[in-house]
């Protein structure tokens, strides 16, 4: 009968019976893999070994990997903050614009939701190396407001080809949200008197922001990723500055493998725990209802 | 046909907007090239990636600590890791690593050329969000279920192949057609390798006509009509599948 | 099939089953005759169901003996196929497959596990849902079947692999009251068949009915046993005297 209590029971009860207890899961689940020793290590080892293979194979008059590592680690590091910095700017515009956006997908009136509902699919739709093309071909190198001249160097515009996608997808995360509210919430501030828009800011929008949070980090994640993708149109960042090294280094094979793999443990360091905590506040909330 | 052509270039010579792709001839192979290769590159990859996560699935639920932890590391690994800089270490680190081979020409050759690679990195990239789909449709399937089949003598091969995929795919398939939306999308990355795609063939059609106004709003266009045809192709598959008393 | 009616068919001798430090069955031993019909009644977490699902190998034991027909379930070279061609099993749950119709599943095992011939399957399995009375119902899938229709079915889905024993553990536990009638009315025909069946139940009335012997058992062990006649008359243990006076 033990079976039958430990699925039909509801409430779990205290019990000191082991067999009264929920089934307590194996560590199966991947996002709850502690990070600490073992993906470190696999990834050292990645490094490592793609490392002593080029050492192998060098000869002996050139610098031996580590050497050259070494020597252009700060470069790429400060290559990396230009990355994160890239990322933070785009995520900030496009959570701004996207929030509008998004709460313009659930207004009243009809043209505005119907055109901010198919802005967000358009831009959701395309693949994000194409929005990075449209800015960075579109938008002019420099505007004049006012007799003032700015000129519009091409980071800024790769932050503003970022922010598209990021736009869009932050405009389906409010709209989910606001309609996974049930919808006595709004009913119950209706019959208070609050006006529709006292009822979304001060009611529906901060019971938001937890369910928007967990999407909204992976959002950053996603978008930290493809920073990157700045690279193709030449903005000076961590790939194109890998790309710098390897040039300055007489283009040697060998250093492909541990030049990559530098770069790939950078984002992992960065992302993994973004994508840890993202899940621990899922489930954090999910508990809450 | 022609007069059609002829329109489009009156229209370039009247109001100045440039479409070659319609009336040259040239161009327009290309560009069909280019879009027949992105349909190419997703289906294979497509195809794959589900293939690994559905392997990779399986494998998580091994009872060797060491096949889970692998899995994971390789979950982990790819998901939190740029796709480009993955395109980048399997073409360019990896690729420089293997041996060369003779063409028939007699000149030395990369084992494997961009468009392989570019399957090889997406798949593997697609395939490990897909692990974590399909683990969690698994997971889904409730345990009595399984156990049921088991008592009727299924070996633990045949419950995965008639009772758990099957339901484990009705309960993944939104997530699944969200993952493979992304992953047409992801395919313009083989761009980076010059893999003939559909956003390489445009970007060499506007630096020949400088007509990248045109060329891109067209791309936005093509891709989005590429994935609204997967979307409705894998709604239509879920509805399909669609068991009456399962699932929502 | 043909085991002789001289020889136990289900030898059960001194089995212990601990899940971690909590012992469910400490030490029971009983055996089944062919053609018999045995219940087994005690208490929430007497290890009833433990004890049933062990002969079907779905738990394993710690120690102790289960002869099945002469193979020995605590055997860790034990060829599961051979014991759940003797032994079928209905759960509480029904634990139907939701992705399969009814005649569906009553063919599935033979097909897939048998590798019988399909015509012939099919021939079977119709008969079967005939005998449980759901004609008629061969397409429907279980979401659109009643809790009574599916447990049916499920007992038909056994009774596909031709078992020699049919264990039945609370299969009217989940169903509404309206509906137990008719499951029971099904597992009553196939005992007068002279199928040899071991359930695990709280319906008293039921199993005063049909079975040939009656098991009480209480924190692991079994207490008391005895043709239904006398068990229920002059139970001589305190405690299943207890048990009987609160449910009856």
């Amino acid at each position: 009968m033990t079976q039958r209590s430990r699925s039909h029971d509801a409430p779990p009860k205290k019990t000191d019976m082991a067999v009264m207890l929920p089934v307590k899961r194996k560590a199966h689940d991947p996002f709850r893999l502690k990070l600490t020793p073992w993906h470190g290590v696999f990834l050292a080892l990645v490094c490592i070994f793609t490392t002593s293979y080029g050492y192998a194979t060098t000869a002996p008059e050139v610098d031996s990997i580590r050497t050259v590592m070494l020597r252009w680690m700060p470069l790429l590091l400060e290559g990396f903050l230009f990355n994160i910095l890239i990322s933070i700017l785009s995520m900030a515009v496009g959570t701004a614009v996207g929030t509008m956006l998004g709460l313009a997908q659930i207004s009243l009136m009809p043209p505005i939701r119907h055109s901010s509902w198919f802005v967000t699919q358009f831009f959701r739709n395309a693949p994000w190396l194409v929005l990075l093309f449209f800015a960075m071909y579109l938008l002019p190198f420099e505007f004049t407001i006012a007799g003032v001249t700015i000129p519009f160097p091409d980071w800024i515009k790769a932050i503003i080809g970022l922010s598209l996608p990021v736009m869009a997808n932050v405009s389906e995360i409010v709209r989910g949200a606001v309609l996974s509210l049930p919808s006595g919430q709004w009913e119950a501030a209706e019959s208070l008197a609050y006006t529709r828009r006292q009822t979304l800011w001060l009611i529906i929008l901060p019971q938001c922001v937890k369910r928007m949070l967990p999407p909204w980090m992976n959002l950053y994640s996603i978008l930290t990723m493809a920073t990157v993708l700045a690279s193709i149109v030449g903005v000076s960042e961590v790939m194109t500055l890998a790309g710098r090294v390897l040039a300055a280094e007489d283009g040697r094979t060998d250093l492909l493998a541990p030049l990559y793999s530098f770069v790939l443990f950078l984002f992992f360091v960065y992302c993994y725990p973004i994508a840890r905590w993202t899940v621990y506040l899922e489930s954090k909330f999910a508990v809450k209802g | 046909m022609e007069l059609v052509y002829e329109w489009f270039r009156e229209l370039y010579q009247t109001t100045g907007i440039n479409l070659p792709f319609i009336y040259d001839s040239y161009d327009r192979g290309r560009l069909i090239d280019g879009f027949l290769t992105t349909v190419e590159l997703s289906l294979i990859c497509l195809f794959f990636s589900v293939v690994i996560g559905i392997i990779g699935a399986w494998l998580q639920g091994s009872s060797f600590t060491w096949t889970r932890r692998i899995v994971n590391g390789y979950i982990q690994l790819f998901r939190n890791t740029p796709p480009l800089v993955q395109l980048y270490f399997f073409y360019f680190a990896i690729g420089s690593m293997l041996p060369r081979v003779e063409t028939e020409w007699g000149g030395q050759a990369p084992m494997l050329g961009s468009f392989a690679w570019a399957v090889i990195s997406l798949s593997f990239f697609a395939g490990a969000f897909n692990v974590e789909i399909f683990r969690s449709g698994i997971e889904a399937v409730p345990k009595s279920t399984v156990e049921a089949a088991e008592s009727l003598g299924f070996s633990r091969f045949q419950i995965y192949r008639d009772v758990t995929l099957p339901l484990a795919i009705r309960v993944v398939l939104p997530s699944l057609n969200n993952n493979l939306v992304n992953l047409v999308k992801t395919t313009t990355l083989a761009y980076a390798i010059a893999v003939p795609e559909m956003l390489y063939e445009s970007a060499q059609i506007w630096s020949d006509n400088v007509n990248v106004p045109e060329m891109m709003i067209f791309l936005l266009i093509a891709y989005f009509v590429l994935v609204g045809i997967l979307v409705w192709g894998m709604n239509r598959w879920e509805r399909a599948l669609k068991i009456p008393g399962f699932g929502s | 099939m043909s085991w002789s009616d001289k020889e136990p068919m289900i030898s059960v001798r001194n089995v212990h089953k601990s899940f971690g430090d909590f012992e469910v069955l400490k030490g029971v031993s009983f055996d089944v005759m062919k053609g018999e019909v045995i219940c087994i009644i005690g208490p929430s977490g007497s290890g009833k169901s433990t004890l049933i699902r062990c002969i079907n190998a779905l738990n394993d034991i710690n120690e102790g003996s289960i002869l099945v027909e002469g193979l020995e379930v605590n055997d860790p070279k034990l060829n599961k196929l051979e014991l759940r061609k003797k032994v079928g099993m209905v759960f509480q749950q029904y634990n139907l497959f939701p992705h399969k119709t009814a005649l569906e599943n009553v063919m599935m095992a033979p097909i897939r596990v048998l590798k019988e011939d399909k015509k012939e399957v099919e021939t079977r399995a119709r008969a079967l849902i005939k005998k449980v009375r759901l004609e008629g119902k061969e397409n429907a899938y279980p979401g659109e079947l009643s809790g009574g229709q599916q447990q049916r079915v499920a007992i038909a889905r056994s009774l596909a692999m031709k078992p020699d024993v049919m264990l039945f553990d609370e299969v009217t536990a989940a169903l509404d009251p309206e509906t137990v009638g008719e499951v029971l009315v099904t597992i009553k025909e196939l005992a007068e068949e002279g199928m040899t069946c071991i359930l695990v139940t709280h319906e008293m009335g039921f199993a005063r009915e049909v079975a040939d012997q009656v098991y009480f058992t209480d924190q692991g062990l079994i207490v008391e046993h005895g043709p239904p006649a006398t068990f229920f008359e002059n139970a001589k243990d305190p405690r299943t005297r207890q048990f009987l006076s609160q449910i009856l």
